[in-house]
């Protein structure tokens, strides 16, 4: 009897595996290392190796759509693609639109960068990428926020003074730092999300419990945390 | 792409360039001009005629098709573009995917569930399972409509104006001659219009080409997106790492405008007089003298 339940239920998975379902997953496709367009024109970055392990893991069959970050939530709930994997924040603000799974990235700082030491992070003009939870911040304190599409346009308001400073995610805007010769980290970090996680419909409660499972597996296993540490550097933040 | 450009960062000077500009995300730019040219080889007809049948409707006797024809003109007209570029494919693509989960779906689920918009997989378009490709020509084709209506109510508009400036005699004519209405419309008063309406059609040319980098909105990869993609800076996550030369790719499609803008408009030119030839205009007039 036990012998046949057990048979039962590995049938019943693996003829729930057998009906893979394609998963469309959004992406910027403009924000490296998270998530970037490599030479050869296909989405690369830490998301992309996290979201084709996830679909190995759940026995899915994923897709990678690219979509700007303005309307990439808009795009989502008109269910253009399935999924959002883009170094999206878990807030509240967008939980009132769109679910999301456990977050894959533990809460990671965002840092301002200058030009200059003595820039005036406190009434100067502020540049931020539009819809993050930067923005919100910058909005939030006293200084004069000016928003851009994209995180590559953020940083260029910044070399050609347009901006005294700009926000965003620590490591998005630490290659430019540590490459470039102009740019430097200025003020303390913020800690503003409670990490970034897979954003799906409300009304997609099984995909996000499929997700939500092999993000837990990964995390469990260790394997997550390496797949970070080789993105990101072993300094990055990892989950506990 | 090529075997010595297998390891960018060894390489300097003339040969970095050179294996950077044929770098497969340049060749998807390369492409992209493609797109452009595709998107006007179509939109042109296609909005042409729309333009005509809105013409013709708003000439019509039966009053329901010219009231069609005069709304269609006149509100296409009276809202920015830019709203009717985000509207259409929007309303369009929902609009088809709610018909399809009527037709197709069996749950009587609703389609809308809070801020989702939800059809069941069967109803998707294109589906799921679908190709990239077809993702892409589907949002193409939307944006090909988007651009169709809105320039063929232009167009409509200039139709009608020209249609509107045939000499009545010429009509008259024909109509001396014992053909009916129909035969006048389609012996006289269409072959007689064009040189009428070719400065304003040519003008909606320009307008249609300038117009091209809206693509970039509705969230087709045009010139304009990956001139964007490709000129930001470049940290050492990439191949080819490099600063912002956002410039020099703006540089290079400003040059592709105006080439495709000079070369039009000396195609116009001689379309015009090639229109003109015979006519009881002015031009017409200037080019008998010339001739004589």
């Amino acid at each position: 009897m036990k012998k046949l339940i057990v048979a039962a239920a590995a049938l019943a998975l693996t003829a729930g595996m057998g009906l893979a379902q394609t998963v469309r997953m959004g992406t910027e496709g403009a924000y490296p290392p998270y998530n970037f367009v490599n030479d050869s024109g296909e989405i690369d970055g830490f998301e992309r190796e996290l979201g084709d392990e996830l679909c190995k893991r759940a026995g899915l069959d994923c897709t990678w759509v690219k979509n700007d970050w303005d309307s990439i939530i808009p795009n989502l709930v008109s269910s253009n693609y399935d999924t959002i994997l883009a170094a999206m924040s878990i807030n509240d603000e967008r939980k009132a639109v769109i679910a999301f799974t456990q977050n894959y990235l533990p809460p990671a700082p965002s840092s301002y960068v200058a030009l200059s030491e003595d820039a005036d992070l406190e009434g100067g003009v502020i540049a931020a990428q539009t819809a993050t939870v930067q923005s919100a911040y910058i909005a939030e304190t006293g200084a004069a926020l000016i928003e851009f599409a994209n995180i590559d346009e953020v940083l260029a308001a910044v070399r050609n003074g347009e901006a005294d400073a700009a926000f965003g995610d620590k490591e998005v805007v630490r290659p430019y730092v540590d490459e470039g010769e102009d740019l430097i980290f200025v003020g303390e970090d913020v800690g503003l999300d409670e990490g970034i996680g897979i954003g799906v419909r409300q009304s997609d409660t099984e995909l996000r419990e499929t997700l939500d499972a092999a993000i837990g597996e990964m995390k469990a296993d260790g394997s997550l945390n390496e797949m970070i540490k080789k993105w990101f550097g072993e300094d990055a933040q990892i989950h506990e | 792409m090529f075997a010595q450009c297998a390891d960018p960062a060894s390489l300097e000077g003339f040969a970095w360039l050179m294996c950077y500009l044929t770098s497969g995300k340049h060749m998807l730019f390369y492409a992209s001009f493609g797109t452009v040219l595709l998107l006007l080889a179509v939109t042109a007809p296609v909005a042409l005629l729309f333009g005509f049948w809105g013409a013709m409707a708003s000439r019509s006797r039966l009053l329901p098709l010219r009231l069609f024809g005069t709304v269609y003109t006149s509100m296409v007209r009276g809202i920015p573009d830019i709203i009717f570029f985000l509207f259409v494919p929007i309303a369009l693509d929902q609009g088809l995917e709610w018909l399809r989960h009527k037709a197709l779906c069996d749950s009587d689920a609703p389609v809308r569930q809070g801020s989702d918009f939800v059809v069941c997989a069967a109803a998707k378009l294109p589906l799921s399972t679908s190709p990239q490709w077809v993702h892409e020509a589907y949002g193409f084709a939307l944006a090909v409509v988007a651009f169709a209506i809105v320039f063929g109510a232009f167009a409509a508009n200039v139709l009608y104006g020209a249609m509107q400036a045939v000499p009545r005699a010429q009509l008259e004519t024909a109509e001396a001659y014992g053909m009916n209405r129909r035969q006048v419309t389609r012996r006289v008063l269409i072959p007689q219009m064009w040189t009428y309406a070719i400065p304003g059609l040519s003008n909606l040319w320009m307008i249609l080409i300038k117009a091209t980098p809206l693509l970039f909105l509705l969230g087709v990869e045009d010139i304009v997106y990956w001139a964007r993609e490709l000129g930001g800076a470049k940290s050492s996550a990439f191949s080819y790492p490099h600063p912002d030369w956002r410039l020099y790719y703006f540089l290079a499609i400003l040059a592709f405008y105006l080439l495709m803008t000079w070369g039009s408009e000396r195609v116009i030119a001689r379309l015009t007089r090639r229109l003109s030839a015979g006519q009881a205009t002015m031009a017409g007039e200037a080019l008998r003298k010339g001739a004589a």
